[in-house]
């Protein structure tokens, strides 16, 4: 990409995720973006969730959803007071529903720089079987 | 008399026309003082990316921002004594082509923001760091711009 192509980022505020059920720990909880992409062999997605630790973050597949969590410590020291706040700080939460059958086993998680690159490769599919019909 | 008072005509109307334009005015000030009131009680944003968050303590003034993904060599930060500007730009690195993309929602680009500071800061001792996609600049205050005990002597 040239740099005539480059736009300008525009300001976002943060999607907080609405939820049916009461939330039973405290503070916002927002949806982070993301990127998802499939090759033949794997999905892989990319989400921003500036301010998370690995140790902090969390993934679950059970059957076909995938739930991503991730929690974020304050960073204002004990002495500090707000003069202007643009956006919140809180967990991040997001569910998506995969419609592949993903191995388990080889699921690749990295969480880097606030962005989160999470590889789920695919079950091989078995080549399908072909039936002969023999006549009676 | 019962036909005068079904046209009821306010008597004012006509004793000033201009009265019920007056009157108008003062409703819509009204309306946008409440309006404006409103939105300095919240807090809003100036709508420029990156959305920053800034707070001080006794010593320092300290601004946060989110840039996930972002490393200091994509950032350009500098420092007067009364403002901060950080640019840079955000760049996504493209996928092998053959993939089938469901959502793109992260987005890239270039950005420029600038702040004025609220008191005067020291801009040879400002500290910048980023850390888990955020940033932190801390800027010391200016000995001047610093509270003071004051003894009775």
């Amino acid at each position: 990409m040239t740099d005539s192509e480059t736009k300008d980022l525009q300001a976002k505020e943060k999607e907080e995720v609405v939820s049916p059920a009461e939330q039973t720990k405290q503070g916002p909880t927002f949806v982070p973006v993301a990127d998802i992409f499939e090759t033949e062999s794997a999905i892989t997605l990319l989400a921003d969730m500036p301010g998370v630790k690995s140790e902090n973050f969390d993934i679950d597949l059970r059957e076909d959803t995938l739930t991503l969590t991730g929690e974020v410590l304050p960073p204002e020291g004990p002495g500090e007071t707000d003069i202007f706040r643009e956006y919140q700080t809180g967990r991040y939460y997001r569910q998506f529903t995969l419609s592949d059958v993903i191995d388990q086993s080889k699921i690749d998680a990295k969480l880097n720089d606030g962005v989160l690159r999470l590889t789920l490769p695919k079950v091989e599919k078995t080549a399908p079987r072909k039936i002969t019909i023999t006549a009676g | 008399m019962i036909v005068r008072r079904m046209f009821n005509t306010p008597a004012w109307g006509w004793r000033s026309p201009f009265g019920e334009l007056e009157r108008m005015k003062n409703q819509v000030d009204r309306l946008f003082e409440g309006y404006h009131k409103g939105l300095s009680g919240r807090q809003q944003s100036a709508g420029v990316f990156p959305l920053i968050n800034v707070s001080e303590d006794k010593d320092a003034y300290r601004v946060r921002t989110e840039l996930p993904g972002m490393k200091a060599d994509d950032l350009d930060i500098s420092a007067t004594a009364d403002s901060l500007a950080i640019s840079g730009e955000r760049k996504i690195a493209p996928e092998d082509e053959e993939v089938k993309y469901h959502r793109r929602e992260r987005e890239s680009g270039k950005f420029s923001r600038m702040i004025k500071l609220s008191g005067q800061i020291d801009p040879s001792k400002v500290e910048a760091g980023i850390a888990d996609g955020i940033l932190t600049v801390v800027l010391p205050k200016s000995e001047s711009a610093k509270p003071r005990q004051i003894k009775i002597g």
